[in-house]
């Protein structure tokens, strides 16, 4: 036994390496499905009738294991960072759309007449009104993709070492160091935990004006959405 | 507006070539059951709803030549639930309309602040979100969010329906309160016959299909129902009602049976009415009592038989005059002047000589008095 944060070289990463590494290819597929989301999102709410198409298409997507999306993407983009990435930013919409809709819904009628009566256009209604009394629905769907997608990068060690905490898992079998899959699964899930925290400080920050007692509701709506936590490896 | 039309792609018609000439300065209400095109004829007015045929004029001046915007901004809207943006403190929603216009950040919560006031709300409240307010609050805040830019028109959908029965009585006063001193031009949507009389200079009674039935001041709508549907919406005390537009002044009252607290004997006994109204030094009404159970220099207030609640001359109507002697167990109402002190009794029978004269002389008075 080397100790438990002896990574092996042929990972050519420290510790925190691994650690930063994993950050970036979780959480910049969860900015890019925002990116993506939002405008998306916003097309739902206008042309209802694109909402069930919508809805359903990201569930398909959602439904498509990562290697599959993998042996198609290698093609194009190699055993890089980016063919982790791409899938895992597709996979967030399935629950960010709905959480951006059900967000931007949930704005009563009475406001949304209140604001149109003042003289408000439909930019300035959407940027001013709807999304910012949707952050709290917006945000508990973050949490939700964000952990979900910290726990699925670990799937890229698949493609040359590309899984950042997840190739210690491959190399616990390499090299027959139990130890290391214990140091994957354990920093995998507190990196998850500090994050969905960091998120949680966030939506606290950002909703001063929410009543203390239903700050959790929007979140139990969003993850109605996912049944279940999606396997690491399919 | 002139000869406007709303009719909806599936043919139905909300609105039905409705003329109304809504005059400056004062309430108009638009009434009528559910479904009688009152909040679209309302929405109409700042375009939230475009008609289908027939023009609306603000000033002589079409409103479809307008910006939407800049006529929105022009005119102040206040809904039910008062729809304010849970995101916002209290100030920044009242400083809405202002900021939109390009007024500074100071200046815009120093009138925040200022209609916080106008309104009777604490300017404590100003840091606080909507949702650490009272129902009730929250439609001041509506109604001070919708003066914000000083606009000359108000438009007022049905704003006081979903609060209780005492927050709504004073929401309404404070209106009226507000309206004595900025004169806007209101448009008011109920579905409220009575907060419909209370407020409204003129009530444009609307029935089903989108058609005016009536339009007159209050007391014109009691004295002369145009016809069944406007009297069953009227309901069935119209009679009753109407002494709410006849003044109490012209009442004539008796001081015979008013004795004071210290009387003598023989004051007491020099008395023939059935009943005696004792009050106290000040001149404050203590209660009834027959002569023969008052024992001179040894009255006991805790005996006397109450006086119910009394009236003031001039200000109060002949309707609460009615409801005093009503109420009273003697049958006789109590007047008092502002501070309280009795100026005379007058009973039932008179009162009525007095609504027999009224009805007779066919004048309800023009002077609005709450009911």
């Amino acid at each position: 036994m080397n100790g438990f944060f002896d990574i092996p070289s042929d990972l050519q990463h420290s510790w925190w390496g691994l650690i930063g590494l994993h950050l970036r290819e979780a959480l910049l597929p969860v900015l890019a499905g925002l990116l993506l989301a939002l405008p998306l999102a916003q097309l739902c709410v206008r042309l209802r009738w694109l909402y069930p198409p919508v809805l359903g298409l990201t569930t398909v997507l959602y439904a498509i294991p990562s290697l599959a999306f993998f042996v198609v993407l290698i093609d194009y983009t190699g055993q890089t960072e980016l063919t982790v990435m791409i899938p895992l930013a597709v996979y967030s919409l399935v629950v960010l759309v709905p959480a951006i809709v059900d967000g931007v819904r949930s704005v009563p009628e009475e406001t949304l007449a209140a604001a149109k009566a003042m003289g408000f256009g439909p930019v300035r209604r959407y940027v001013q009104v709807q999304l910012p009394i949707a952050v709290p629905a917006i945000l508990a769907g973050l949490r939700v993709a964000t952990v979900s997608s910290i726990s699925l990068v670990s799937v890229g060690t698949l493609i040359g070492n590309q899984g950042a905490l997840g190739n210690l898992l491959a190399d616990a079998q390499k090299y027959d160091r139990p130890e290391l899959a214990v140091n994957s699964v354990i920093t995998t899930a507190v990196l998850a935990v500090l994050c969905d925290a960091a998120l949680v400080l966030a939506r606290n920050l950002l909703t001063p004006w929410m009543p203390r007692g239903t700050r959790s509701r929007p979140e139990s709506a969003a993850s109605r959405e996912l049944t279940g936590p999606k396997e690491t490896v399919r | 507006m002139e000869s406007v039309t709303k009719r909806y792609p599936d043919g139905t018609v909300a609105v039905d070539r409705l003329s109304l000439e809504i005059p400056d300065r004062s309430i108009t209400v638009l009434v009528g059951p559910s479904g009688c095109g009152k909040t679209t004829t309302l929405r109409m007015i700042n375009r939230m709803v475009e008609p289908s045929e027939g023009t609306i004029l603000l000033d002589g001046a079409d409103i479809q030549q307008q910006a939407v915007t800049t006529l929105r901004r022009s005119m102040g809207y206040v809904i039910q639930n008062a729809g304010l943006f849970q995101h916002r403190t209290i100030l920044d929603n009242i400083a809405t309309v202002p900021r939109m216009l390009g007024w500074g950040k100071q200046k815009s919560r120093a009138r925040a602040a200022e209609l916080m006031e106008r309104v009777g709300l604490d300017t404590s409240l100003g840091k606080r979100y909507p949702y650490q307010l009272s129902g009730g609050q929250q439609q001041r805040v509506g109604v001070a969010r919708a003066l914000a830019a000083d606009p000359p028109v108000l438009l007022m959908d049905e704003p006081f329906s979903a609060v209780d029965p005492v927050v709504r009585k004073g929401l309404q006063d404070e209106l009226l309160r507000i309206q004595e001193e900025l004169g806007k031009t209101i448009v008011f949507v109920t579905h409220d016959i009575d907060e419909a009389m209370k407020l409204g200079t003129r009530v444009a009674v609307m029935r089903t299909g989108g058609r005016l039935a009536q339009f007159a001041p209050p007391a014109e709508l009691l004295s002369d129902p145009a016809d069944a549907f406007v009297e069953d919406f009227l309901g069935a005390d119209r009679g009753i009602r109407r002494l709410s537009f006849f003044p109490s002044a012209g009442l004539e009252l008796t001081t015979g049976p008013v004795v004071p607290a210290d009387a003598g004997a023989e004051r007491i006994a020099a008395s023939d009415a059935p009943y005696l109204l004792v009050t106290d030094a000040a001149g404050r009404p203590l209660g009834w009592s027959a002569p023969g159970d008052l024992t001179a220099g040894d009255i006991v207030p805790e005996r006397l038989l109450p006086y119910g609640r009394p009236f003031v001359p001039g200000t109060d109507s002949l309707r609460a005059a009615l409801d005093c002697a009503v109420l009273s167990p003697t049958g006789w109402a109590v007047a008092v002047d502002a501070d309280g002190r009795v100026t005379g009794v007058v009973s039932q029978a008179a009162i009525g000589e007095a609504i027999r004269s009224a009805h007779a002389a066919g004048q309800a008075d023009d002077a609005k008095v709450a009911p």
